[in-house]
């Protein structure tokens, strides 16, 4: 019996000295790094007074390695300027294909287990470059605060699975900081509004960046946070609305294309800018042209600019649907909804989602500024300095944990926002008479087959003691931790053979691969059931089928007439050629009837047999797993 | 304060073993045990402590989340009484209800190609909301009387019910465009 003795918070520990705690915010284009101080959290700037890091790293052929600003001011060579690096965190070869990445870096994904970028100072793999960021944000923070940091809070996106979180981890134990929790970017949002001092109620956070759409539901009560579902789109942010104002440009000057990359990503740079102007006036002057004599005058009003911005808004609307009906929440009972991300600076955006809200949303915490926030109040918390706060944030997992099984099937083990720490046991058995060993497949995804969730880990259970089919006990195991890190064991029951292992795969899903999984399980719903349940019959047959071959082949002569015999094999003929010409469900299933039926008193007879047999004295085990297979047969003729 | 991780769940929340519960003292209780045990309040403890933390934590979890569903509960009721479900192989259901199953499934059919199909499915979802609704009355009389056969036939029906209930709100997401 597990007794524990726990101390009322607060009386175990000795009181001991303040110890610093930060958050960081490690983001794609920028990365910030808060503390809380004098009881109140901020943003802590570098020396030249910045109050964000770009997330960019220079590495040079000096062996010098430049952050950020200094970073990106620097001309040298480009392919060794890395940005962007988070899109490639906990992603292995197979994710680098026709992504961004692949067409400004170059790549080594040869010499190692995961690809790394080819720079002037040598290989560098996206965790080096996160570790670098953090290197830098930790070095501002012990500055400022004057002393060694004791831990760090470090966000991710809520969507970022096993592989992710595992990657940033690591980044953070590469720089030198002791992680208290991987956090959740929008349960750090709504903590940084202290909503977990009121009354209690239910939060959406809407974070729209450059390139990203979240949605999460909150419920905070007495101070815990729970993550009650969450949505998004990998593929929509801010960077659709400057795409939407190039190309209104474009249409305005009468041309098609644009001459030169420079033109490009100046015509882009300028698109920023009005959209930015935009923000605070009612209209805004346009001057521009594509240095090749066409020209372009005119004036941009806000309600234009809305009709640009407004298929970008719709869009986001669609996950907001989505995360109510998940968390079961009508839109009235959300008491507060917190902007996160430069791009709910547009007002449109601000306008449609209180609209759709029906109410007014919190912009009063800079929204570049509101992740990294939340985050140094957690750590505050988590590093012992406020012994007596309430403040708990239970968090979900993002996509549903599974294992394969007959058939390509997935057998879902963890649904996906299931409140985690969470372990959750399933048992299997033996497929074979006589089998030894049991390979585990761990996949992660929504869909039902095997094929189209994205692979793990895959590893085997051996040394089960060899019995009929149905006998051993395989008890499987899922633990995941407060962090989100899946670790999986499996243990036979009668022996007590164990065998595990820490979901560490080298790569992990690609943020557009998560959002396509989620459309298409959606999409495929129905044709999944379908495609299940013919899968499913299909893996009944055969079963049948093994079974009464099996059976046959020990003792069929013993027990049939050779009429009797004859019938039953015309039986198996059926089913089988109705399986391989790839009938349906209900053909199969007919079949599979139509051979229990007909070896439905051979299956008794066997069964009496074997009962006699026992009768004369076997051990009790043996017993328990004839009569248990006996029963199994003969049950299988009523399905 | 004492947490014994072999307690079933309704002793682990304080409420006795029933299939009605007070859901307020559901949550508190889960409130409570979570910011005793969660690991986050043990970030800076030695690692067996971090480790117990966890599965304390995860134990308490899945408490929460059997308890709070009501068929869960019912479905933990069952085992705790040694009723087994026998999901697999037991498919015998009085024909009365396989009929009205088949109601069930033509009307998903119907509204799918029906000119508001959002509108038919919300009129589906309440019927199934209201035979949900008479399952668990009848599970919760059966429950109290000790009549397990008839508390086990009532999850069976239960859990088509509940089938049907989510094939209807994946549907609703389908049509969600």
């Amino acid at each position: 019996m597990a007794l524990l003795q726990i101390a009322e918070p607060g009386q175990s520990d000795a009181p001991h000295q303040r110890r610093l705690a930060v958050g960081i915010d490690l983001g794609t284009t920028n990365s910030l790094v808060a503390a809380v101080r004098s009881g109140s959290a901020d943003v802590l700037s570098d020396q030249d007074g910045h109050r964000s890091v770009p997330s960019v790293v220079q590495y040079a052929s000096d062996g010098t390695t430049r952050v950020g600003q200094a970073a990106e001011s620097s001309s040298a060579d480009s392919r060794s300027t890395i940005r962007s690096a988070k899109r490639l965190m906990g992603k292995g070869a197979a994710d680098l294909t026709d992504s961004w990445l692949s067409k400004h870096y170059e790549f080594d994904v040869d010499s190692g287990s995961l690809p790394a970028f080819v720079t002037a100072a040598g290989n560098k793999t996206a965790i080096d470059v996160s570790a670098a960021i953090l290197q830098q944000l930790k070095q501002t923070a012990e500055e400022t605060l004057g002393g060694e940091l004791a831990g760090a809070v470090v966000t991710v996106p809520a969507y970022f699975d096993d592989a992710q979180r595992q990657a940033t981890k690591d980044a953070a134990s590469l720089a030198g900081l002791q992680v208290l929790r991987l956090l959740n970017e929008p349960t750090a949002a709504a903590v940084a509004y202290g909503l977990d001092n009121e009354e209690g109620g239910i939060v959406a956070i809407y974070d729209l960046g450059g390139g990203t759409f979240d949605i999460s539901l909150l419920k905070m009560q007495q101070g815990i946070f729970e993550v009650l579902a969450t949505a998004g789109n990998t593929s929509l942010g801010g960077d659709d609305i400057d795409n939407a104002l190039v190309q209104w440009l474009m249409d305005q000057a009468g041309i098609d294309s644009l001459a030169d990359p420079q033109l490009e990503s100046d015509t882009k740079a300028y698109a920023r800018d009005l959209k930015e102007a935009l923000s605070a006036a009612a209209s805004v002057s346009v001057e521009w042209d594509d240095r090749a004599g066409h020209e372009l005058r005119t004036e941009l009003t806000r309600e234009a600019f809305d009709e640009l911005v407004m298929p970008l808004v719709s869009a986001t609307l669609k996950p907001c649907r989505q995360v109510l009906r998940d968390a079961d929440v009508e839109r009235d009972q959300v008491t507060a909804v917190v902007m996160v991300g430069g791009s709910t600076r547009v007002p449109l955006v601000r306008d449609q989602v209180s609209e759709f809200f029906g109410q007014p949303v919190l912009t009063s915490i800079d929204p570049d500024e509101v992740v990294a926030i939340g985050a140094a109040i957690q750590a505050d918390v988590l590093v012992g300095n406020k012994p007596d706060s309430d403040l708990l944030l239970l968090d979900v997992t993002p996509l549903s944990l599974g294992l394969e099984i007959m058939g390509g099937l997935v057998e879902k083990v963890i649904p996906r926002n299931t409140t985690i720490p969470i372990a959750r046991g399933q048992e299997f058995t033996t497929y074979k008479d006589g089998q030894t060993a049991m390979a585990l497949h761990v996949v992660q995804g929504e869909r039902e087959l095997v094929d189209d969730c994205r692979s793990l880990a895959r590893f085997e259970l051996k040394g089960i003691p060899s019995r009929v089919a149905g006998a051993a006990r395989i008890q499987v195991l899922f633990q995941v931790d407060a962090d989100g890190l899946l670790t999986v064991s499996a243990l036979e029951r009668e022996s007590g053979v164990v065998a595990s292992v820490d979901v560490k795969p080298s790569y992990g899903l690609s943020d557009g691969e998560i959002e396509t999984m989620l459309r298409e399980s959606m999409d495929h719903a129905s044709e999944d059931m379908q495609k299940r349940a013919l899968q499913e019959q299909k893996v009944e047959a055969a079963r049948v089928l093994e079974a009464i071959e099996a059976a046959l082949q020990a003792d069929g002569d013993e027990h049939l007439k050779a009429e009797e015999r004859a019938v039953i094999d015309a039986h198996i003929a059926h089913l089988k050629s109705v399986v391989d010409n790839g009938a349906d469900r209900e053909v199969i299933k007919q079949a599979v009837q139509a051979l229990e039926q007909g070896s439905a008193e051979y299956v008794e007879r066997r069964m009496n047999a074997s009962v006699r047999q026992m009768m004369s004295g076997q051990g009790l085990d043996e017993i328990d797993s004839a009569v248990g297979k006996a029963k199994h047969e003969a049950c299988s003729s009523d399905s | 304060m004492q947490v014994d991780l072999s307690s079933n769940f309704f002793e682990l929340f304080d409420l006795p073993v029933q299939f009605v519960i007070d859901e307020p003292t559901l949550i508190t209780r889960f409130q409570d045990l979570q910011k005793q045990l969660h690991p986050d309040r043990f970030a800076a403890k030695p690692a067996a402590e971090r480790r117990w933390s966890m599965q304390a934590a995860s134990y308490v979890n899945e408490g929460y989340q059997t308890l709070k569903s009501d068929l869960q509960r019912a479905i933990y009721l069952l085992k705790l009484n040694d009723v087994s479900l026998d999901e697999e192989t037991d498919t015998q259901m009085s024909p009365m209800f396989l009929m009205e199953q088949m109601e069930y499934r033509e009307a998903l059919e119907a509204a799918e190609s029906a000119a508001d199909p959002l509108g038919k499915l919300d009129a589906v979802r309440k019927q199934l909301k209201a035979g949900i609704h008479e399952q668990s009355q009848a599970f919760d009389q059966a429950s109290n009387t000790g009549n397990w056969d008839e508390a086990r036939t009532t999850v069976r029906q239960w859990q088509f019910l509940d089938k049907l209930a989510r094939e209807v709100k994946s549907m609703e997401e389908r049509l969600d465009v």
